[in-house]
């Protein structure tokens, strides 16, 4: 069968985040190209963290889908241009805090000093929208992820990195 | 020795010390002092395993001859390991010294990526943006842990001060080259790591002098040589453990 390459970018967008399921593979970013040629179809992959675990279970995850549609699949890794949280949309970033993930700043290359003292004030609640937050760890349940608490609603809750 | 050789032995190189301080890291997942502690552990070893396996493939296309990112992990023994020896020092399950051994190597990771950014070689250049970015967080989170151990109690003080008396020696040989060096950095694609020293300094003066520790004095026994396969003791024992599966069961597969 032959399909264009808009429909192998729905079908991709409707694969979820293994980690994250409120936003879809190609929302993440991850998904960077797709290459179509007949049956064959070639899909340019990039990892969000270097040893993302999940990464291999995204490639997985797009090769069955294609498949399904009689489609001969090759994943591609790319490095280049590395991933960046600012490849995520508003909208995507908005669906990120309803479900209870503080969402990723833009990212500064000032953040990219390690002693930074960043500028851009206390991260919000995405429950409460409080500004009483603190930070609990750096490292959360996933590589890409901080762990905050809320001093006003007293929830604990992740941040999505800036990256 | 041809550019192809060189760039090989300078990805081996990078990809050996980032699995080695891994493997350091990943022995504290399910004993870190605090779950938050084993997350981020646990988390910073996946980055450098992760950081490591893509130098090692590079490595192995550059080779050429068929091996593979695990053959380069699994299937080498000490002498041909080209990390340096401060990754490979045992913490003997104290949280202060494998906090300042990852702090020591990330302040140096992370000013060679930020270099290796601008590599004319593509792909170092694209690791090493990826890289940086996880390097910045090692560097912060273990610098704020050497900070509140060796400005917290007079225990702390105490067991992170002979936790610099330890791992000193293991410093300069961060900054050994050789030949690859040379030629590399003459061809645009590895920084010398001469230029990095001053930086590097900086980086640990300004945690250590928050933390209230002082540097061992200047002219104490540094050790010398892992990019020539010259290891301590302990990186036997780290393969051992390490390779063992693989060795054990050549046709293992993941």
């Amino acid at each position: 069968m032959t399909i264009s390459k808009e429909a192998v970018w729905e079908m991709l967008n409707s694969i979820p985040d293994p980690e994250v399921p409120a936003i879809s593979i190609v929302e993440l970013g991850v998904v960077r190209d797709v290459k179509v040629e007949g049956s064959s179809v070639i899909v340019d992959m990039t990892p969000t963290y270097t040893g993302c675990p999940a990464m291999k279970m995204m490639e997985d995850q797009v090769k069955a889908k294609l498949m399904l549609e009689g489609l001969d699949v090759k994943v591609n890794v790319v490095f280049k241009p590395a991933w960046t949280t600012d490849w995520m949309s508003d909208a995507t970033k908005e669906k990120l805090r309803a479900y209870g993930i503080a969402p990723p700043d833009k990212l500064s290359f000032e953040n990219l000093h390690p002693f930074a003292k960043s500028d851009k004030g206390p991260l919000k609640c995405p429950f409460c929208r409080s500004e009483n937050t603190a930070l609990t760890s750096q490292f959360g349940s996933t590589a890409c992820k901080a762990l905050y608490f809320c001093n006003e609603c007293r929830q604990p809750f992740e941040h999505f990195k800036c990256h | 020795m041809t550019l192809n050789d060189a760039l090989k032995e300078y990805c081996l190189r990078i990809a050996d010390n980032s699995s080695i301080l891994a493997h350091r890291l990943s022995e504290w997942s399910g004993h870190g002092p605090i779950l938050e502690e084993d997350i981020a552990m646990s988390n910073m070893a996946l980055d450098l395993i992760g950081q490591a396996r893509g130098f090692y493939s590079y490595a192995a296309t550059l080779e050429g001859k068929g091996r593979t990112e695990d053959d380069l992990a699994f299937r080498r023994d000490t002498r041909e390991f080209v990390s340096r020896n401060l990754v490979e020092q045992p913490d003997n399950k104290d949280f202060g010294t494998a906090m300042l051994r990852s702090f020591l190597y990330s302040c140096l990771s992370y000013l060679q990526f930020r270099a290796l950014m601008n590599s004319k070689d593509e792909t170092i250049s694209g690791l090493s943006a990826k890289a940086i970015k996880e390097v910045t967080y090692h560097v912060r989170h273990c610098g704020d842990w050497v900070v509140r151990l060796g400005d917290g109690t007079e225990e702390s003080h105490r067991r992170i001060s002979n936790s610099v008396e330890d791992l000193w020696m293991y410093t300069s040989e961060l900054f050994e080259q050789n030949e690859v060096d040379a030629l590399l950095v003459k061809e645009g694609v590895a920084v010398d790591l001469n230029t990095l020293k001053q930086d590097w300094l900086n980086l640990v003066d300004e945690i250590f002098a928050q933390a209230k520790l002082t540097k061992p004095a200047e002219g104490g026994y540094q050790s010398s040589g892992g990019i020539n396969g010259m290891h301590t003791e302990h990186l036997g024992y780290i393969l051992a453990e390490m390779q063992f599966l693989p060795r054990a069961y050549p046709d293992a597969i993941w």
